[in-house]
């Protein structure tokens, strides 16, 4: 039993936080949502050299046949920074579903998205991506780009999509739908975790009355609240990545209420104490408080994962829980 | 990253399992507050010291199987599965026994420990003072110096004492240099609770039963060989369990995921869909804090402390409990009101935000030594 990440681990959750921070991924982010896709295609092409797409994808497909501990560490990181694209599509849920050639691409890094209605019903970033599928109850099936909509998160750029041909997959969409929740839960975990850095930092600067705003204990139990939510957030973000077949469902279900719980506690108190700039868009908090948003939704919302894991655990009897 | 038992943590799980389907009593045992209670519980860890499940990390000498950390909360987790009663001795056991392990002489050990692991003297905690909760530096009991005896004179009164209506021995802080700073010039110790000079004066909680007690001491005399560490050292001596109370000990995951479970079922029993998200959201955390635990377990193992973290620790636990409770009476509805196992663990939970250091100081610890923010001003909230 050791339930702390390996050395290795950590390296490369510090490594891809380098690599990412030394790019100014909040520009990236505004620019990706403003239509000027180019930074962020470049950073995409940088982070899949990391191998960020191909975790998931066994070593005999052209991957990296990590495990989702590794995931769930990527994903923190790029939740950490906001960085933008379609990477839950393509590096947790497609990486899984789809097979052979098509598999092979997102592992070398394709740009790949995908909706898959009725939890996630539009495509993120559907213009960019060179591969864009439609999941069904009759299968896969690739599609294209129709109208696109508004998110509350700028920099998510969503598309209806007209649906094609079916599309030959590994049929393993439950394991990649878990594989999407999980890489979002570890998503708002490390948005969280950045909203947190951000508040702390401002509340020790701001001073009114006379003194920091941080040591009014009206600040400070608020944004204690927040370091003890994401405290226990994060290891059942680790534990449904370590889960068996049998309980993975009701692990990354209870990952995603968490972290969205945690996240949106950040993202609301962040905001709270920041007072005014905090509601600005130019400040960039703004980026992590709608992505935050956002997320709290995607890939099955609370109400969805609270009800997959209260299905699962009635039917399960009680020496077995 | 994994959360496997090796194989002889998995035999020290089947075999405390094992143990415990056969001797747990089936019916529980009445409350601990009540002489009855008392005598069944007192009964009940003779029982667990003999089978040598009464303090398993402790060393054999001392009635323990020396089991590692992992084994230890794997017991916990056992313990509570099985619905095994409360531990009457939990504050000697979690609380003062850490101490004198640490801080004891060989003779105390040989003194205190044995009796302690089998249940047979019950010791409560005295620090609370009725001017000194929180802020319990500034306590005013004193000791006096008593040369001619060998040992010292307290005075003074302690309140809020688990147990003490009914335990034997206490343990507490006394001011022993009026001259010293607020935390300096304290002294911890020992002394029985029926010595001449202490009166014991109950006190009836929530549930109408007597769970603590005041303390006076009039010129009660303790010999040198009762405290515990050095004279004047008694803050940094006591200070090394406070992490304890909020932090592993006492509040292993073990009662709480049961609790869940519990919790799951009495919702198959009475479905209610107003409540259901209540009961998911129960488990959800009860979950995260056994999942947490094997975290922290893990740091141990590898020489770290739990330090601060304490405090995450204890406003989890303290404010899940009083949760998962709530929505078991939330189900239970107009019966919610009627004496049952939900109720009283319901009351019981009621505390847990005050007792062990208020939520409040423990979020100004949270905020100060983990996040960094400033003290407030005068050093409140310690
Ligand atoms: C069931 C139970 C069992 C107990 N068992 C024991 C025992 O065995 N031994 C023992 O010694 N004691 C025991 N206690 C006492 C317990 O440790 C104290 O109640 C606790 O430390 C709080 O002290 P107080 O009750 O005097 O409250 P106070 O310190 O007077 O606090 C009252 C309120 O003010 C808040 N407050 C105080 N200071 C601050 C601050 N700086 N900032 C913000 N808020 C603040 C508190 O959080 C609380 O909400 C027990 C208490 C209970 C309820």
């Amino acid at each position: 039993m050791r339930f702390e990440l390996t050395e290795d681990q950590r390296d490369f959750a510090a490594s891809l936080d380098r690599l990412i921070a030394g790019a100014d991924p909040v520009g990236v982010a505004r620019a990706w949502g403003a239509g000027d896709t180019a930074p962020g295609l470049s950073l995409w092409r940088r982070l899949a050299d990391q191998g960020v797409s191909a975790l998931l994808v066994p070593e005999e497909a052209g991957g990296m046949g990590a495990t989702p501990v590794e995931l769930a560490v990527a994903f923190e990181v790029l939740g950490k920074h906001a960085v933008p694209g379609p990477w839950v599509e393509a590096a947790a849920y497609l990486a899984t579903e789809l097979s052979g050639e098509a598999q092979e691409a997102v592992a070398a890094g394709a740009v790949a998205t995908v909706a898959v209605p009725p939890h996630t019903p539009y495509a993120l970033d559907a213009d960019v991506a060179t591969q864009v599928y439609l999941a069904g109850s009759d299968g896969l099936r690739t599609a294209t780009p129709d109208e696109q909509l508004t998110s509350v998160d700028r920099t998510r750029r969503l598309f209806r999509l007209r649906a094609g041909g079916i599309h030959d997959t590994a049929d393993r969409a439950a394991e990649a739908f878990d594989a999407a929740a999980l890489a979002t839960s570890a998503q708002l975990l490390g948005a969280g975790e950045r909203v947190l850095a951000g508040a702390v930092t401002y509340v020790k600067q701001r001073r009114q009355f006379g003194r920091e705003i941080g040591s009014y204990q009206a600040i400070k139990h608020q944004l204690a609240d927040v370091r003890i939510a994401l405290d226990f957030a994060r290891p059942l973000v680790h534990g449904a990545a370590l889960a068996d077949d049998v309980d993975r469902g009701r692990a990354v279900s209870a990952a995603k209420v968490a972290c969205a719980d945690a996240a949106y506690r950040a993202s609301r108190t962040g905001l709270q104490v920041h007072g005014a700039i905090g509601y600005t868009e130019e400040f960039d908090l703004s980026v992590w408080i709608t992505r935050i948003r956002a997320l709290v939704t995607a890939w099955g919302t609370p109400g969805f994962h609270r009800a997959r894991i209260l299905q699962s655990l009635t039917a399960t009897p009680a020496g077995a829980r | 990253m994994d959360l496997e038992l090796n194989e002889s943590e998995q035999a020290f799980q089947a075999e405390a399992r094992a143990w415990l389907a056969e001797n747990v009593p089936t019916t529980p045992l009445p409350s601990m507050d009540t002489p009855e209670g008392w005598a069944l519980h007192q009964e009940w860890e003779a029982r667990l010291a003999a089978a040598r499940y009464s303090v398993v990390s402790w060393p054999e000498q001392y009635h323990g199987r020396e089991a590692s950390l992992i084994e230890w909360i794997i017991f916990e987790e056992e313990y509570y599965r099985a619905g095994a009663p409360g531990r009457v001795s939990q504050n000697g056991i979690f609380l003062l026994a850490p101490i004198i392990f640490e801080h004891g002489t060989a003779e105390q050990q040989d003194r205190f420990l044995p009796t302690m692991a089998t249940g047979e003297r019950i010791w409560a905690q005295c620090w609370s003072e009725p001017e000194a909760g929180s802020d319990l530096a500034s306590l005013k009991s004193t000791a006096r110096r008593d040369e001619e005896r060998g040992g010292w004179l307290l005075n003074g009164q302690k309140i809020w004492c688990s147990r003490a209506a009914l335990a034997h021995w206490g343990f507490g802080l006394f001011r022993s240099d009026p001259d010293a700073a607020r935390h300096s010039g304290l002294t911890y110790f020992l002394f029985p609770l029926d010595a001449e000079g202490v009166t014991v004066r109950p006190i009836a909680q929530l549930d109408g039963e007597a769970g603590f007690a005041e303390v006076f001491f009039d010129d009660v005399f303790v010999p040198d060989a009762d405290v515990l560490g050095a004279p004047g050292d008694g803050w940094r001596v006591a200070m090394s369990t406070a992490g304890n109370e909020r932090g592993l000990s006492l509040r292993s995951p073990g009662r709480f995921t049961a609790a869940a479970d519990r919790l799951v079922d009495l919702y198959g029993e009475r479905p209610d869909a107003r409540v259901a998200d209540r009961v998911v959201d129960a488990w959800i955390k009860a979950e995260a804090y056994r999942l947490y635990t094997w975290g922290t377990v893990t740091r141990l193992a590898d020489g770290g402390d739990v330090g601060a973290a304490g405090s995450v620790n204890k406003v989890w636990w303290s404010e899940l409990d009083i949760a998962l409770h709530e929505t078991a009476l939330d189900l239970l509805g107009p019966d919610a009101e009627l004496e049952s196992r939900w109720l009283d663990g319901y009351t019981f939970s009621l505390s847990g935000p005050i007792y062990a250091g208020t939520n409040e100081i423990q979020r100004n610890i949270v905020a100060e030594r983990i996040l960094g923010l400033p003290r407030e001003p005068k050093g409140a909230g310690r």
